[in-house]
């Protein structure tokens, strides 16, 4: 069956199976027997980015576009490693990078099959530029 | 000087005048709302491109204007929703027939000035009811605070259990030393599912530690993202919008609920409000928050608050910001967490702008623990008023996100907690939570009652707990390997939450079957009376059974058993010694009721009023009237019988009259009201003035006290042994003849 935003929600209930762990465990597999049993591991506990993809789908057809567009960011970013997130966040503090900086990011975002959070970063390199806000 | 008057120094002595109230100064932004140098609300758009918005030029625009016009604004939407009138704008936030949705798409189109001076055109009254047609989720709930100062974790699992049992939907805690934070994050999970499962917990760290114990699965939100309304202030918490909008995806990516946090006064607190008012910069900040794409907001001022306060219509632009926050169709946790008044009543004023209309999270961190160990310096509203809040739900039949637990459970959940937490610390090699933490953390008071840990073994702990990532998931099989299957299946259940990422839209919380109500699956309604979230049913049961609460039909019962006091002789007829004072009684004294409200019984009273009689030369008789419970013609009755035309009337709760026969029965001689007060002395006294009236000589009313909180101690058992004493009249009922049934020896 199909995924209908607008009465799908909340996955976890209504549409557990479409939603599974980044290594396909369904989501009603999710349980205290499977950890018991050790096929439910920690690192696999996490939103896939399918899942925040639907997430999105269901934010933009509740009317609110700048989260499903923050959603459908987190999305990408969960190929992003985590060292790499926090450095990405630092990068776009006031004052931290320069223009050339922001703009290596922008280009591993694109590697990373980001290009939503790419233009992002691009975006407010440019707004600092124009602020006096990008790095020597 | 003036002359010193001592009322102006009692007031001035008062806990409010610890606080300072200011002029507005508005060159420093220490004006509220609707500032001389706010800008008109403005918006050019030209080829799809915004060339002006609220007074300034494209180029002039800062990295905020420049967001809210990539990310904020809808420019069809703006089309129609700027041209609107200030006023016809103000008027649709309280019409009924203007539904939420409607109000929540023209604001995408509306420019922060624009937001700001239409709510500045609302009354408080407005603002509330504003408020609660634009809550996104269709229940209100609350969020807790639970921390100490000895970050015991036996006391974090105990509160945070306890405040799950109460309802609270998320508890928030945080660390007096930052390399703690996995070991609360633990205790604070451990102690959430303990008390009810589904309750979302965060710890307020750094960025970089709370994405750690948000990936290994220990929190599940996060509101630390502070925004601010001026890009100098904003610069200097060292950010820009985008550099926050990115965390906040960022979270999101981790499966992290997100909520943004701003408020009025941070920009003039750190000193670049650009001449600006509060309301129009934090319209600002909520402007940036809707575009940046967080789901909510903890806004009302928080930690600013007593600032704003100090300023004319300081409340109002709390109230007005978070209705600017739900209008944007964000998730408002309301602020009153940080202390904002040393005054009970003034901060109650403050907090029912949130209170009543109901919100997101009516508090930001209530305080589940005494303020003492709440180590955010909040506290607003904490352990000590949990009663009070719980009554003024009651008085208003409002939800505001507590529930009543009795001391039972209570005691019950926070000793479980405490155990679940000491066995995961056991299995996690994590230093041991002794027996006697966790007896204290069951029943004491506060973190001074804890024994003290090694707190250099904790810290290295913790560093180790992060080091090897330790997971929810290892938390659950802890507790399940000890015996705590039902928590350790409640935490798996938050890690399943992960997983689905339902909890990331609009004003999430989850319910204990692991259920998701959010503004999408639960929204708010409200057009109206009948519609929309009404505290009934059920849930109104709950909120209304405090545990003190008395059973009214057992009040008042006491008595009707004993040694007979009276005995009655036949009915009663006029009597013919002048010397004579009639006490005359209510128709349950004495028998169905046998005592004072105030405890004094019949049979003494009794005795003290003859004895008072006869000390200044009257003769006492006592009768009983039958046909009625009021006290003036109880004594009317009897001053009829009476042969000198004067009698005392009493009821059983020991109000009393003495009165004339050739008064009007309303009318009397002395009125002794204060029943609560009044001693067998009292008694004695009203006797001897009784007599005095009788033999016709000068009488000195009995000096009475005055207890003017007397009423509100007592009405209720009042009301009740009125009821009592007015089920025993029998209209037309004659009166009758009374003897003492007591030995004289007990006289």
């Amino acid at each position: 069956m199909g995924f209908d935003p607008t009465i799908d929600y909340p996955l976890g209930s209504r549409r557990p199976d479409l939603v599974e762990t980044p290594s396909g465990l369904a989501l009603d597999d999710v349980t205290l027997e499977t950890a018991r049993a050790g096929t439910l591991v920690a690192a696999d506990i996490r939103a896939t980015a399918a899942t925040l993809v639907r997430q999105a789908a269901v934010a933009r057809a509740a009317g609110r576009p700048a989260l499903a567009d923050n959603l459908e960011r987190a999305a990408e970013l969960t190929c992003v490693p985590d060292d790499r997130l926090l450095e990405i966040y630092t990068a776009l503090r006031p004052g931290r990078s320069t223009a050339v900086a922001l703009e290596a990011w922008a280009r591993r975002l694109d590697g990373w099959e980001a290009p939503l959070t790419a233009a992002f970063v691009r975006e407010a390199a440019a707004a600092y530029g124009e602020r006096g806000l990008v790095g020597a | 000087m003036p002359e010193a008057s001592a009322r102006f120094a009692a007031r001035a002595a008062r806990e409010l005048r610890r606080e300072l109230l200011v002029t507005p100064l508005p060159e420093l932004g220490l004006v509220a709302m609707n500032g001389p140098a706010d800008p008109e609300p403005e918006l050019v758009v030209d080829g799809g491109r915004v060339v002006r918005m609220d007074g300034r030029d494209a180029a002039d625009f800062d990295v905020i204007d420049r967001f809210l016009v990539t990310h904020g604004l809808d420019l069809e939407i703006a089309a129609e929703a700027m041209a609107l009138p200030d006023l016809a704008l103000a008027r649709m936030l309280v019409d009924v027939d203007v539904p939420r949705f409607e109000l929540v798409r023209l604001a995408r189109g509306l420019t922060p000035a624009k937001l700001a001076r239409v709510a500045g055109l609302l009354d408080p009254v407005e603002l509330m009811f504003a408020l609660k047609k634009l809550r996104a989720r269709r229940a209100p709930a609350n969020q807790a605070h639970v921390t100490n100062l000895k970050e015991s974790p036996a006391l974090l699992a105990a509160d945070a259990a306890e405040a799950s049992a109460r309802g609270f939907a998320e508890l928030e805690t945080t660390v007096g030393v930052a390399r703690y934070a996995p070991l609360n994050a633990i205790s604070l999970l451990v102690g959430s599912q303990t008390g009810r499962p589904g309750v979302m917990t965060q710890c307020a760290v750094e960025e970089r530690r709370n994405l750690e114990l948000a990936i290994n699965g220990l929190v599940t939100y996060a509101e630390t993202l502070s925004v601010y309304g001026t890009e100098q202030v904003f610069v200097d918490g060292d950010d820009t919008p985008w550099s926050k909008s990115f965390l906040g995806a960022a979270y999101a990516s981790r499966g992290v609920k997100v909520r943004f946090t701003s408020g009025t006064g941070s920009e003039a607190l750190m000193g670049h409000a650009e001449g600006m008012s509060m309301l129009y910069l934090e319209s600002r900040c909520v402007s940036v928050v809707r575009a940046a794409g967080s789901q909510g907001v903890q806004n009302g001022s928080i930690s600013c608050v007593a600032l704003v306060l100090s300023l004319p219509g300081g409340t109002r632009a709390i109230l007005a910001e978070n209705v600017l926050a739900a209008w944007l169709d964000l998730e408002v946790a309301s602020g009153n967490d940080a202390i904002a008044s040393h005054s009970p009543i003034r901060k109650t004023a403050k907090l029912m702008g949130q209170f009543l209309p109901g919100t997101d999270f009516v508090t930001s961190g209530y305080s589940v623990m005494p303020r003492h160990d709440n180590t955010f310096g909040g506290g607003n509203y904490d352990a000590d008023d949990l009663d009070e809040w719980l009554t003024i739900q009651r008085d208003w039949q409002v939800d505001a996100g507590i529930e009543p637990v009795g001391e039972a459970e209570v005691t019950r959940v926070r000793r479980r907690a405490a155990r679940a937490v000491q066995a995961v610390f056991e299995e996690l090699g994590l230093p041991p939570v002794t027996d006697a933490e966790v007896e204290a953390a069951t029943t004491g008071y506060d973190a001074g009652d804890m024994p003290d840990r090694d707190r250099a073994a904790d810290v290295e702990a913790a560093d180790a707990a992060l080091e090897r990532k330790v997971s929810g998931l290892d938390v659950a099989l802890a507790l399940d390997r000890r015996g705590f299957e039902d928590v350790a299946r409640a935490i798996v259940g938050m890690q399943r939450q992960r997983v689905s990422a339902d909890y990331l839209q609009t004003s999430a919380v989850i319910d204990a079957e692991g259920i998701v109500h959010s503004a999408v699956s639960d929204p708010n309604l409200y057009t109206g009376p009948g519609t929309g979230y009404r505290l009934e049913g059920a849930r109104w049961e709950t909120l209304q059974a405090l545990p003190h609460v008395v059973d009214a039909a057992s009040l008042g019962t006491g008595g009707g058993a004993g040694a007979e006091i009276v005995a009655a002789q036949g009915e009663a007829l006029p009597g013919t010694d002048p010397a004579e004072v009639v006490i005359a009684v209510g128709p349950a004294f004495a028998g169905e009721i046998r005592e004072t409200i105030n405890g004094l019984d019949h049979g003494d009273v009794l005795i003290a009023l003859m004895e008072g009689v006869e000390e200044a030369g009257g003769v006492a008789r006592l009768v009983r009237i039958r046909r009625v419970a009021d006290v003036a013609f109880i004594a009317h009755d009897g001053a009829g019988l009476s042969g000198s035309g004067v009698a005392l009337g009493i009821q059983s709760k020991g109000t009393a009259v003495i009165h004339r026969a050739d008064l009007q029965p309303l009318d009397n001689l002395e009125l002794f009201g204060m029943s609560p007060l009044y001693s067998l002395e009292s008694y004695r006294a009203m006797g001897r003035n009784a007599a005095g009236y009788a033999l016709g000589r000068r009488v000195g009313p009995v000096p009475t006290e005055l207890d003017n909180f007397a009423r509100a101690k007592l009405i209720v058992r009042t009301t009740l042994l009125h009821a009592r004493e007015s089920r025993a009249a029998s209209r037309g009922a004659a009166p009758v003849e009374l003897s003492l049934a007591r030995p004289a020896a007990v006289r």
